[in-house]
């Protein structure tokens, strides 16, 4: 069996002096999955995600990102393995407005050497055909100022940024919030092909429970961490 | 590196409004303080190029910084001459090659009167070892013949054979305080030097005498206008004071032997001063004021470092979801942290810059005026290293005050991690 690109054991984490916010015995997504992980606003998705992405650390328990233990890196060295291994979509306002549609989706490459070796010599390149093949070939488009572009084409942007360099892993968080059904059908729809073209692995995470059946497996954050069954039992 | 100093430049643009005022906040103060030290060093390089070739002023016993102030720059006056004897004994010394006495005391209208030997054509030397040249016409011949600065020619439009006459004492305005009765020739116009000499009228030391032939009493005798000038050339002319000489030595190495012998004068109190020692001298009393100007304009300058601090500090907070896209995209936070300082970098050296070429460029075009003015001479020319030493400083300032900002950036872009809540 391969490898899991996730493995989480035991895990517990909370914010300076706040209450725990997660306690997960265990949770994995293996290569080349694609994972919907449904939870309500406030249960500690982002939370989950900024620990896989090596940003926050927790408290007890392991976590092993593409067979390394996170809690026995140190933050410089996971920031390096996000640079070179994670790409990462948010909610909203994704892009960084000083830079170009081609700038933002070229931003890690600035980041990880290893991202641009995999992009090829001609990112730029690289970087058009990945926004064509999610939708982005209009030339005229790809000049304008990325605050002009409507919110979906900023996420398919986004998207393409998370892409580059074919890492490993993609984590998503809400990316398609502020999409209508149709946008974000399509959104998901090219997603999910680029990154079954790369071998990625995805980690998309939401409150609709409605796009479960987009995905190869759909988790509940509820039936994973602990904290939420606990305060379900107190109310 | 590269690629931060890129995405550094790209936000700088983004901000361009708000950048900008901020560079020219810096470029403002950068350029008062490179035009206060373009002022002090052209003042010493103006002053410093005044003489040259004279290795000692003999003048009564005063300061220093005094005898070389009214004999070289024509500024304040004398309080004691040298007596005709003694200038005959000094200039008969075996060490001394050449002596030139000038008398000073008259003017033409605001512009002081030299009385001088011919000599002084061909010994006076300025700007590192320049003879004064002739414009036009030739050193005085006549008893009343003037040679004019260059200046004085200008502003007063005369040319060879234009008829001026002289005033007593100082008096700005010419109100026909004494000497119109002694009209003089001009005869010749000297060659633009940059010096006082520019704003000097020279005559020779027989003229001064004879223009105060009746004013013996120290007053103007109500009779010396009746004395035709041909009684007065047969006069004999031969001074009897002069106000300072300038000495130069058969050998340079007996200088300060001669300068003692001098200033040890049993007949009469003399002073000898080493030009170049007297203006060191003159340096060390205006270089308290000149430290104090300077001290005020590098407080200006920081106060332009400042705004950069401030421009930068009030942008963080909408930028901070800018940051948290960076650290998700791979950003450490020692990227964040020099992000910031590029920026801070950039804006103080893009402002000294844009300073450096402000000032030259005024001082390219007030020069001239300045000059003629104020008597202001500025070093003029291209960027030197002081331009260079100030925007090595003010970038490497900006980059040290960068690292508050930065320093905040990259804190709460680890505190945010991935999600900013906003």
């Amino acid at each position: 069996m391969s490898q899991p690109v996730i493995d989480i054991r035991d895990i517990a984490f909370a914010w300076k002096q706040g209450p725990q916010v997660l306690d997960i015995p265990a949770f994995r997504v293996d290569a080349g999955e694609r994972v919907f992980l449904r939870g309500p606003s406030g249960s500690g998705k982002s939370t989950l995600l900024g620990l896989i992405a090596g940003v926050l650390a927790p408290q007890s328990g392991t976590i092993h990102v593409l067979g390394q233990d996170m809690s026995a890196l140190s933050p410089s060295k996971r920031d390096r393995l996000r640079a070179d291994h994670v790409g990462v979509i948010f909610q909203m306002f994704n892009l960084v407005p000083y830079l170009s549609v081609t700038g933002n989706v070229l931003l890690p490459l600035r980041f990880s050497p290893a991202r641009r070796k995999a992009a090829g010599h001609d990112a730029e390149g690289e970087a058009r055909r990945l926004l064509a093949r999610l939708g982005l070939e209009d030339a005229q488009m790809l000049k304008r100022r990325v605050s002009d572009l409507s919110v979906g084409q900023q996420q398919r942007v986004a998207a393409a940024r998370a892409l580059i360099g074919a890492p490993e892993l993609i984590i998503a968080d809400e990316p398609t919030s502020a999409l209508d059904a149709d946008a974000r059908d399509r959104f998901i729809g090219l997603l999910s092909e680029e990154v079954a073209r790369t071998g990625a692995s995805l980690l998309f995470v939401s409150h609709d429970a409605s796009l479960a059946p987009l995905f190869t497996r759909a988790v509940d954050l509820a039936a994973v961490n602990q904290v939420m069954n606990r305060a379900g039992a107190l109310a | 590196m590269s690629a931060l100093f890129s995405l550094a430049w790209a936000s700088l643009l983004n901000r361009k409004g708000s950048v900008i005022l901020t560079i020219v906040a810096v470029a403002l103060s950068v350029a008062l303080f490179l035009g206060v030290e373009k002022a002090r060093s052209g003042a010493r390089e103006g002053f410093g190029n005044t003489i040259s070739g004279t290795d000692l002023i003999v003048g009564a016993p005063t300061g220093s910084v005094n005898l070389l102030l009214y004999s070289v720059f024509r500024m304040g006056g004398a309080t004691a001459e040298v007596s005709w004897p003694t200038y005959e004994k000094i200039a008969s010394r075996e060490d001394v090659a050449w002596t030139v006495p000038i008398a000073l005391g008259d003017s033409h209208r605001g512009y002081r009167v030299m009385g001088t030997s011919p000599d002084y054509f061909e010994h006076y030397k300025f700007g590192g070892g320049q003879q004064l040249t002739f414009a036009q016409g030739e050193p005085f011949a006549d008893l009343f013949d003037a040679v004019i600065g260059s200046e004085v020619a200008r502003e007063l439009g005369y040319t060879p054979e234009t008829p001026v006459t002289l005033s007593h004492g100082l008096g700005a305005a010419d109100l026909g305080s004494g000497h119109e009765n002694r009209p003089f020739r001009i005869r010749g116009i000297l060659k633009p030097t940059g010096t006082p000499v520019d704003r000097t009228v020279h005559v020779s030391l027989e003229a001064i005498t004879a223009i105060h032939v009746g004013w013996e009493s120290g007053a103007k005798n109500p009779l010396a206008d009746t004395i035709p000038e041909e009684m007065i050339r047969s006069f004999d002319l031969t001074p009897r004071t002069v106000t300072a000489i300038f000495v130069g030595l058969e050998r340079k190495g007996t200088i300060l032997t001669t300068r003692r012998a001098i200033n040890t004068n049993r007949s009469e109190p003399l002073m000898a001063i080493i030009p170049g020692e007297a203006l060191a001298e003159l340096w060390n009393v205006t270089s308290v004021a000149e430290r104090a100007l300077l001290a005020v304009s590098a407080f200006v300058i920081a106060v332009g470092l400042v705004s950069i601090l401030t421009s930068i500090l009030t942008s963080l907070n909408e930028r901070r979801r800018e940051m948290s896209i960076l650290r998700a995209t791979g950003a450490r936070p020692h990227h964040i942290f020099l992000l910031l300082v590029f920026e801070a970098g950039l804006v103080g050296f893009l402002g000294a810059v844009l300073g450096i070429v402000l000032i030259h460029g005024l001082i390219a075009v007030l020069a001239p005026l300045l000059q003629a003015q104020y008597g202001v001479a500025f070093s003029m020319g291209a960027p030197g290293l002081v331009d260079l030493a100030v925007l090595g400083a003010v970038t490497a300032a900006s980059l040290v005050i960068g690292a508050i900002p930065a320093l905040t950036a990259m804190r709460r872009s680890l505190a945010d991690g991935l999600s900013v809540r906003l």
